[in-house]
């Protein structure tokens, strides 16, 4: 009895912390997308605007699964292969983009014209306006919501398992599969992503709390 | 090419285990979550502490890891043999309700206390207040918030492919395998769930305009 | 001359905004423009340092046409300073920051001598102890100052004021009149919006009323005020003068 605990337990943390990698290298790489993308449907021409909206559009409309599955399993076939880990990283990072990115668009266009008149009467060109007036502005409002998608990002990293990634879901349904023992096997699992997540959680909310203009929410 | 076009209704076909998915987990939802909401507003401490908990519990676990707890271990735990659809509509429904609870119950608090004082002064009880004042007005705040779970929903219920519910994404897969072809199948697929998002946003959109009522929209 | 204005003409949402607009500033001088609302003031204003763009007409700043070919419209911007009637000051950032950072990023000055040149000019508008607060912990007549202080850091050559008291509670317009009387008293080349007869009276060199997009009458202030010709801007003025009277 105890020894399935002590096989269980090093495995599924020693992929707790593939998990935790696969979302530390995609979180801030997605936001990166997430800021381009949104800052491109803002102020982008009719084109970029386009191209940015059709890949929100896919992406957002894609199960993640499904986007998870044409990056490992079809690209091959057109030459191009990622890893495991890789294909995971490129699938989350377009599709916490997709999503995130919406969140950078509306707060972008929360922000009060007036700050972007007197960016303009100072002489600041557009970049130096967007850069140093609208996005500082427009991410501290963002981030509640960006950091939901992060948390939700967190669970369904879960799907990684099925293009081969030895994170905590996968290591559990292995473990089932030979022991059965699916109640002690994927509560632990869920539990630990839970305690990834709500960890996450509080750390975003000490995040909005260092970066909290004294009455900018009011201000909007 | 040619193969998968053969193919092609076989995938169709899954649409409408898609949307029993869907109905059936949204349906789930909808119940719960409406009581829950109603329990955590109106309920007493030991109730709000159980539905906290609830809410807790199946807004942190990834739902792969719900369905194989539930399918491979609570189910048959405690003595029912569910087959894999009937499993993941619960799974799916017990799920859906802890985030349709959050949505009823921020529409219900947008409301504040007046409509249901005015309800009571009126000399209804309680609980008849709730049912024929609060409520209606509750449900179509909550609107916007049901279109996003429908979209998330409509995505989620891909993921019932590990329990191998022959809808869309499994029958895919099977095609897939078949033909060794997975680009234009997994593109098929994924636009199949967009169309279907699409398609059910419009109608929630088109309710919500049909019953705009003047000056409720304000609280938003 | 510094700014010289040839005939501008603006249709805004189907309305004929500016109707022939015609007039100069030299240097030293403050000049008010008054008049009923909507009858084209601020429309002008955005025109002048191209926030707007004029349908017809000619604009020089300096000696440069600046409704003509301009290869940086933000360096005509530079030499503009604009006060909003809503301050617009940027809500991120502390007062102090506000004043400098144009400085940094346009002028491109480093920090430690940005933000020496921004506390100088927060103490000329009487803000330098409060210069690290929010733009939401100031008062809106201390929120203004500071919008002053922000366009005066960048050395411009002429001041534009849009209604800059018109948002304001009145027990906080006398603050920001008194900079701008200070200002003025300098010689800061003004152009300036305002309902403020007052203070039109005192500082200004003359006033310009604009009335249906045009300027109906100019001149100097009491001449304006006590005896104006045109017959709108007579109606315009008896009733100010009458509440004026009731006031004194």
């Amino acid at each position: 009895m105890i020894a399935f605990w002590d096989t269980f337990l090093p495995r599924i943390f020693a992929a707790s912390v593939i998990t935790i990698e696969l979302v530390v290298v995609s979180v801030p790489i997605g936001v990166a997308l997430a800021i381009i993308l949104g800052v491109a449907r803002v102020y982008g021409n009719r084109p970029v605007s386009l191209v940015a909206t059709s890949i929100v559009g896919i992406f957002r409309g894609f199960p993640a699964i499904v986007t998870l599955f044409i990056i490992f399993f079809a690209l091959p076939d057109m030459g191009v292969y990622f890893s495991s880990f890789w294909s995971a990283v490129l699938g989350f990072v377009l599709v916490t983009g997709a999503y995130q990115s919406e969140y950078v668009r509306g707060s972008i266009q929360s922000v009060q014209t007036g700050q972007s008149l007197a960016a303009q009467a100072l002489g600041m060109s557009k970049s130096q306006e967007v850069v140093h007036i609208i996005l500082p502005q427009a991410l501290r409002a963002a981030l509640p919501g960006i950091s939901n998608e992060i948390i939700y990002l967190i669970l369904y990293s879960s799907l990684a398992s099925y293009i081969g990634v030895e994170e905590i879901f996968g290591v559990a349904r292995s473990f089932n599969s030979l022991a059965f023992r699916p109640i002690e096997i994927f509560l632990t699992a869920g539990l630990i992503y839970a305690a990834i997540a709500t960890v996450c959680f509080a750390g975003f909310r000490m995040l909005e709390r260092k970066l909290r203009i004294p009455g900018l929410e009011a201000a909007r | 090419m040619a193969a998968f076009v053969e193919f092609l209704p076989y995938i169709f076909s899954g649409v409408v285990w898609t949307i029993g998915l869907v109905a059936g987990g949204i349906g789930i939802g909808f119940v719960i979550g409406l009581f829950m909401a109603i329990g955590q507003i109106y309920g007493g401490g030991e109730i709000k502490a159980i539905i906290h908990a609830y809410v807790w519990f199946f807004r942190s676990m990834p739902l792969l890891v719900l369905l194989f707890l539930f399918y491979w271990g609570v189910f048959p735990a405690i003595g029912y043999k569910l087959d894999p659809l009937a499993c993941s509509i619960i799974v799916l429904g017990l799920r859906s309700g802890a985030y349709q609870s959050q949505i009823f119950r921020g529409a219900m608090l947008s409301l504040g206390d007046t409509q249901l004082l005015a309800a009571r002064a009126l000399g209804m009880s309680e609980l008849r207040g709730i049912f024929h004042i609060v409520l209606p007005q509750a449900l179509r705040i909550s609107l916007p918030g049901w279109s996003n779970e429908y979209a998330t929903m409509i995505k989620d219920s891909a993921i019932t492919f590990t329990l191998g519910v022959l809808e869309i994404l499994t029958r895919t897969r099977y095609v897939v395998m078949a033909t060794h072809e997975p680009l234009i199948p997994y593109f098929f697929a994924g636009g199949l769930f967009v169309v279907l998002t699409y398609a059910g946003s419009k109608i929630v959109n088109t309710v919500y305009e049909r019953t705009k009522t003047p000056g409720l929209v304000g609280r938003l | 001359m510094v700014l010289k204005v040839e005939d501008l003409h603006k249709t805004y949402a189907g309305n004929k905004v500016l109707n022939g607009v015609s007039f100069e500033i030299d240097r030293g001088q403050i000049k008010v423009i008054c008049g009923p609302s909507g009858s084209g003031k601020s429309t002008l204003l955005r025109c002048l340092n191209l926030l707007t763009h004029p349908d017809k007409g000619r604009v020089w700043l300096e000696q440069q046409e600046i409704t003509g070919e301009v290869d940086d419209v933000n360096k005509v911007r530079q030499k503009i300073g604009f006060v909003f009637q809503d301050f617009n000051l940027f809500n991120h950032l502390t007062a102090l920051k506000n004043v400098s950072i144009a400085l940094e990023i346009v002028r491109k000055m480093k920090r430690d001598e940005a933000r020496d040149l921004a506390l100088k000019e927060l103490r000329k508008v009487n803000l330098a102890d409060d210069a690290h607060k929010f733009p939401a912990e100031l008062s809106g007549g201390q929120k203004q100052r500071v919008a002053i202080a922000r366009a005066l850091a960048m050395n411009p050559v002429i001041m534009f004021y849009d209604e800059p008291t018109s948002a304001l509670d009145p027990h906080l317009i006398g603050e920001v009149l008194d900079v701008m009387k200070k200002l003025a008293q300098e010689k800061l080349t003004s152009l300036v919006v305002t309902h403020e007869i007052g203070f039109a009276r005192s500082v200004a060199d003359e006033i310009m009323f604009m009335g249906d997009g045009k300027i109906l009458e100019r001149g100097p202030p009491n001449q304006i005020i006590e005896n104006p010709k045109h017959e709108v801007v007579q109606q315009f003025f008896k009733r100010i003068n009458e509440l004026y009277r009731r006031n004194e």
